[in-house]
């Protein structure tokens, strides 16, 4: 016995401290898993998908992707992550579409989505769909496309760039030869020379002083600043149609940020292509951004133009957001802060996800998961505060 | 007092932030780390495969012996004389007056009472001395499992000690340490023990049965240095750890930061490499064993029981008597890849970049 | 003995307001152990750093990547052997002190480190890692321990069924409360912030702002707040020092830095702070390039490479550090020169 004790957590009394799974609990939930991995997986490796199962049609033309009620789970042993639950936004030709939201709200899971890139088999998107436009005007269903037909897109008419560039080069590989090799796989007809030529073109557009010392250097011989610009430029090679930036500069320093942010904005419109900028700051959306999209636990809380969402914050989580940063005004008025702490998406609640968290919380927010409430024709929210029961109650609590 | 300690922890303490998290906690689970290296492991069929023989191998050592001498009350060193008839046919050649080769046989029969051919009484038989091949594999299996132990234990003590010092105060300890410990990796193992068995055996005051003590603590003292090389360089990087730098600063003594910080994290590898390194203890005894050099004759071991087959020694039972020394064979394979496929499996389990 | 051994000018100019003085504080590093060539290639981490802390106030240390703030910071603690200088703290000479002393000083002195989740030991429960240092240097009589513990807890937000958990059982923001408690739990003087907030999630960093600020009030810490976030750093100081490879170039009281700063670089660093308002339009200041490798750093000021104002002077010899009105101090050739 005493052995045995020596293994088991030790245990305050008369608190439910029941932080691990039982045994039976963990089985049961690995054999849903697999179960339904299985189904998934299948449906994913079928051979010669004929063209029409993954062609759509957009709902509005001007945009180039649209993501409509997507649901992306991942399936862990300790239970289902619903890491995107139910997403809806459009990614307007030309435009800035900025995600924020803090770590495990889902906004990398539904930019890998896009890209077909979410680890499987755990990760797999359950419902809902992406549509993407190509520059003829032809519309693909992302989430029924086969790996094959996938690859053509990926990287050639939406690229990505990643938060760290020192992990997103390959270290044993010179710049050039990673670049060129981009080159080679996308651009029909192209050979090493033109390759070389158009990598270096890219280079001098990212705004590298000099292009050919750097094209012939590893990537541990560059700083962070110029890795990213390396990054950019690589995605760039292929005239994207959509750039999707996943933290470009949280690695950075605020001086590099500034040269990397403005590029970014140069960029875009030199190409004429979208931006989808993942970010948790605050700042570098509003700076940025044309519309915002603010998520929480895996569902958009709020969206709208970057104005509305700024000027005009509906959610109390986004107004929560924006008045935790501190202005610096005075010392000794104390900072607002959000309690709580950021949900883990497993096993969420049927009601709000912010409740717990909530200022403003009413029981009806305990009750049912609100509904998106228009404010214009492009901002909306989901909150009870502002629609039916809670908007009632909210005014008898006034009175 | 345990009550006492318990009665502080249940104050009920309102906390202005802790509502929301407690709900949160309400639908949050986790699997406990060790559940998860648990999981990870019998993932992989080869880790549950070792696990099997070696669970075997152990109650074959074990319990069996137990289990024989309950039964029919006989050990390892028991006698048989089972009496049977066997031919035994001599022959020459000569040539013959017309120039031709001729073969000459002469066939007696004989009563031997030793290597008796596998039966009912004894399942594999009896050796040239008449003890029953079947129970030494126990006994042999036995003493085989303690002195690996033994030794992987002893090894690891002194590899954490001197590698920990080594690691941690780096510079001239750093510097000493490592050179002791090449000087050690440098000695050739068998040439050396073959040298030193031969001199405790020419020593009249140590005993026969005690020459593999010496021979095993030998070991320990060849094997401490591979220990003592992963010890310190887990140490080094994890003394890069802000958590050291944490300990550091809170003025922690450099003691309690070695063995209550880094050896506790550095624990997973000495595990694995402990397991790895108890198949290799296991050939070394065989080996010595096998030569004539370990657990002295009339006690089992499978190393001498492999050794009966000795070819420079004649023909006869390599060829003719493979129930003598084919077990033992297979014996030891079955232990050390098991250990090695538990090995192989701890070390994926602990890893974390196998987590997914 | 040996720590009340100051040299006489230093305790004539020992102030009892000052719990931290900074004078001319180096680290080097040599790039390469055996050189073939006499003379070494040292990479200056800090050169040359003075500064001095009052009690109960909160001094910000800002800064890029490779500037040498975490340096300072560790320096100062003597997690890294100082090169040259002296760090008084409480009127003794940290830089000098015997390790004995030091380690029974260590309490008085915390750190609480940028990453929370290398910063706890993962094979410890929360309240031994709370407790150890406590039990070690017996800042609380053994009957007392565990409610003590228990205390501290609670004052970082912690709840008491937390203490037979594990590190990784917490989210970010946990294990900083954790790492904050382990501090505050030796009743420390000072305690330095290796950038605190970085790896957290925005409605967490306001969190631990407000708790630092509350144990401030409190307990009336000194705080030496390391960070490049400057709207953290101009929200938490009272005076503010700004680094460049090595270097203070500027330092001065908050409100001036912020209102009137001097140095170019500073201005520039400002600037590039992002706004969140999509209306308000900064006039910024872009700098070009990067950060010069710290090895081979130029000549004159380091910072002329990336100056819009660089003169031909900047190139020759180094800004001597010097106060321009009162509380603000710069290191710029463009004051100095009429």
């Amino acid at each position: 016995m005493g052995l045995i004790d020596i293994f088991k957590r030790k245990k305050i009394e008369g608190v439910d401290d029941t932080m691990y799974l039982t045994l039976r609990e963990e089985r049961r939930i690995s054999k849903e898993n697999n179960k339904i991995i299985r189904k998934f997986e299948r449906e994913k490796n079928r051979k010669n998908v004929p063209e029409e199962e993954y062609l759509t049609q957009m709902r509005d033309p001007s945009n180039v992707v649209e993501f409509e009620d997507l649901h992306t789970y991942f399936f862990t042993d300790v239970g289902t992550v619903k890491s995107v639950n139910g997403v809806s936004f459009d990614i307007p030709q030309g435009k800035i579409v900025g995600v924020v939201g803090e770590s495990g709200c889902g906004k990398s899971v539904t930019s890998l989505s896009l890209m077909q890139l979410v680890q499987a088999p755990q990760g797999q998107i359950v419902k809902g769909s992406i549509r993407y436009q190509d520059s003829n005007g032809k519309c693909y269903e992302i989430t029924k496309m086969p790996k094959d037909k996938m690859l053509k897109i990926r990287g050639k008419d939406i690229a990505m760039i990643f938060q760290e560039p020192m992990t997103s080069l390959n270290p044993v590989f010179k710049i050039g030869e990673q670049m060129d090799e981009v080159v080679l796989l996308h651009v029909e007809g192209s050979t090493p020379e033109s390759a070389k030529a158009r990598s270096i073109e890219m280079l001098k557009l990212v705004g590298i002083a000099m292009p050919e010392k750097v094209y012939n250097s590893y990537p541990h011989e560059l700083s962070g600043g110029m890795r990213q610009r390396v990054m950019i430029a690589m995605a760039l090679s292929c005239d994207p149609r959509l750039i999707i930036a996943d933290e470009p500069t949280t690695a950075l320093d605020v001086t590099i940020q500034a040269q990397i942010l403005e590029l970014l904005r140069d960029v875009k419109n030199r190409i004429n292509g979208s931006i989808m900028l993942i970010t948790h700051d605050l700042g570098v959306i509003a700076e940025m951004a044309d519309y915002v999209v603010v998520m929480y636990a895996g569902r958009i809380i709020e969206k709208g133009t970057v104005r509305e969402i700024f000027h005009d914050p509906k959610h109390p989580y986004t107004i929560g957001l924006m008045r935790s940063k501190p202005t610096g005004e005075t010392r000794d008025n104390r900072l607002y802060s959000i309690k709580g702490q950021v949900p883990n998406p497993i096993n969420m609640p049927d009601h709000c996800y912010f409740y717990n968290r909530c200022d403003k919380a009413m029981n009806v927010c305990s009750r049912d998961y609100p509904d998106m409430v228009d404010f214009s024709s492009t901002h909306c929210a989901a909150c009870h505060l502002y629609y039916g029961e809670g908007l009632q109650e909210q005014n008898k609590g006034k009175e | 007092m345990a009550m006492e300690k318990q009665n502080d922890l249940n104050n009920n303490y309102t906390d202005n932030n802790g509502s929301a998290d407690s709900v949160l906690e309400q639908n949050f689970r986790v699997i406990s780390p060790g559940r998860m290296v648990a999981k990870r492991f019998f993932k992989s069929k080869l880790s549950i495969a070792g696990l099997i023989m070696i669970i075997l191998v152990f109650l074959f050592s074990f319990v069996g012996p137990l289990i024989v001498d309950a039964t029919w009350g006989y050990k390892e060193t028991q006698v048989f004389k089972i009496e049977r008839n066997s031919d035994m046919v001599s022959k020459a050649e000569f040539y013959g007056p017309d120039g031709k080769l001729y073969t000459y046989y002469d066939k007696s029969q004989t009563l031997v009472v030793f290597k008796a051919p596998p039966s009912k009484d004894h399942w594999l038989g009896t050796d040239t001395s008449g003890f029953d091949i079947f129970t030494r594999l126990m006994y042999g299996g036995r003493i085989s499992l303690v002195i690996s132990f033994i030794v992987i234990f002893l090894e690891t003590f002194i590899g954490i000690v001197l590698g920990g010092l080594s690691g941690y105060f780096g510079k001239w300890v750093d510097q000493l340490i490592m050179r002791i410990v090449d000087i050690f990796a440098c000695l050739p193992g068998l040439p050396v023990l073959l040298v030193l068995s031969a001199t405790i055996n020419s020593i009249e005051g140590i005993p026969a049965e005690h020459r593999i003590y010496y021979l095993m603590a030998f070991l320990t003292l060849m094997g401490w240095t591979g220990v003592a090389r992963i010890v310190r360089g887990q140490i080094l990087m994890l003394r890069e750890q802000e958590y050291m730098m944490a300990a550091e600063t809170t003025g922690i003594s450099a003691l309690h930061r070695i063995f209550r910080h880094l050896v506790p994290n550095a624990m997973p590898q000495l595990i694995v490499n402990a397991t790895l390194g108890l198949g290799g203890v296991i050939l070394y005894e065989s080996t010595l064993s096998y030569l004539g050099l370990g657990v002295p004759f009339p006690r089992a071991a499978w190393g001498s029981m492999i050794a009966l087959a000795d070819p420079s020694k004649g023909q006869e039972i390599l060829a003719n008597y493979p129930n003598m020394w084919v077990p033992a064979g297979i014996l030891i394979v079955v232990t050390v890849l098991g250990f090695s496929f538990i090995g192989d499996g701890l070390r994926d389990a602990f890893d974390p970049r196998m987590k997914r | 003995m040996a720590i009340e051994k100051i040299s006489p000018d230093d305790s004539k100019n020992y102030n009892n307001d000052d719990i931290l003085v900074v004078r001319n504080l180096k680290k080097y590093y040599p790039v390469s152990k055996f050189s073939l060539f006499k003379s070494r290639a040292y990479v200056k981490a800090v050169d040359d750093v003075s500064f001095t802390i009052k009690r109960g106030t909160t001094m910000g240390l800002v800064g890029e990547s490779g500037c040498g703030k975490t340096t300072v910071g560790r320096t100062i603690l003597r997690l890294h052997e100082v090169t040259d200088g002296q760090v008084l703290f409480d009127g003794k000479d940290l830089a000098k002190i015997p390790p004995k002393e030091l380690r029974k000083m260590r309490p008085q002195m915390q750190m609480i480190f940028q990453d929370p989740y290398s910063s706890l030991s993962p094979r410890m429960p929360v309240g031994e890692i709370i407790g150890e240092a406590v039990k070690e240097h017996k800042i609380v009589p053994k009957s007392e321990y565990r409610s003590y513990i228990l205390k501290v807890m609670r004052d970082c937000g912690l709840q008491p069924h937390y203490y037979y958990r594990y590190p990784h059982e917490f989210s970010g923001g946990q294990r900083q409360r954790i790492s904050i408690a382990r501090a505050v739990a030796l009743k420390p003087k000072f305690i330095i912030c290796d950038e605190p907030l970085s790896a957290l999630d925005v409605s967490i960093q306001a969190q631990i702002i407000n708790l630092m600020k509350d144990l401030q009030e409190q307990y009336g810490y000194t705080y030496l707040f390391i960070s490049h976030d400057l709207s953290v750093v101009k929200y938490l100081s009272d005076t503010i020092g700004v680094m460049y490879l090595g270097n203070l170039i500027e330092m001065g009281d908050k409100n001036k830095i912020f209102s009137n700063p001097m140095h170019p670089y500073t201005k520039a660093l400002l600037s590039a702070v992002p706004v969140s308002d999509p209306d308000v339009k900064m006039n910024r200041i872009i700098l070009k390039g990067d950060i010069p490798s710290p090895v081979n750093p130029p000549s004159g000021c380091k910072f002329r490479t990336r100056c819009p104002y660089a003169m031909p002077i900047c190139a020759e010899k180094a800004p001597v550090f010097k106060e321009y009105e009162e509380g603000h101090q710069v290191a710029c050739h463009l004051y100095s020169q009429d």
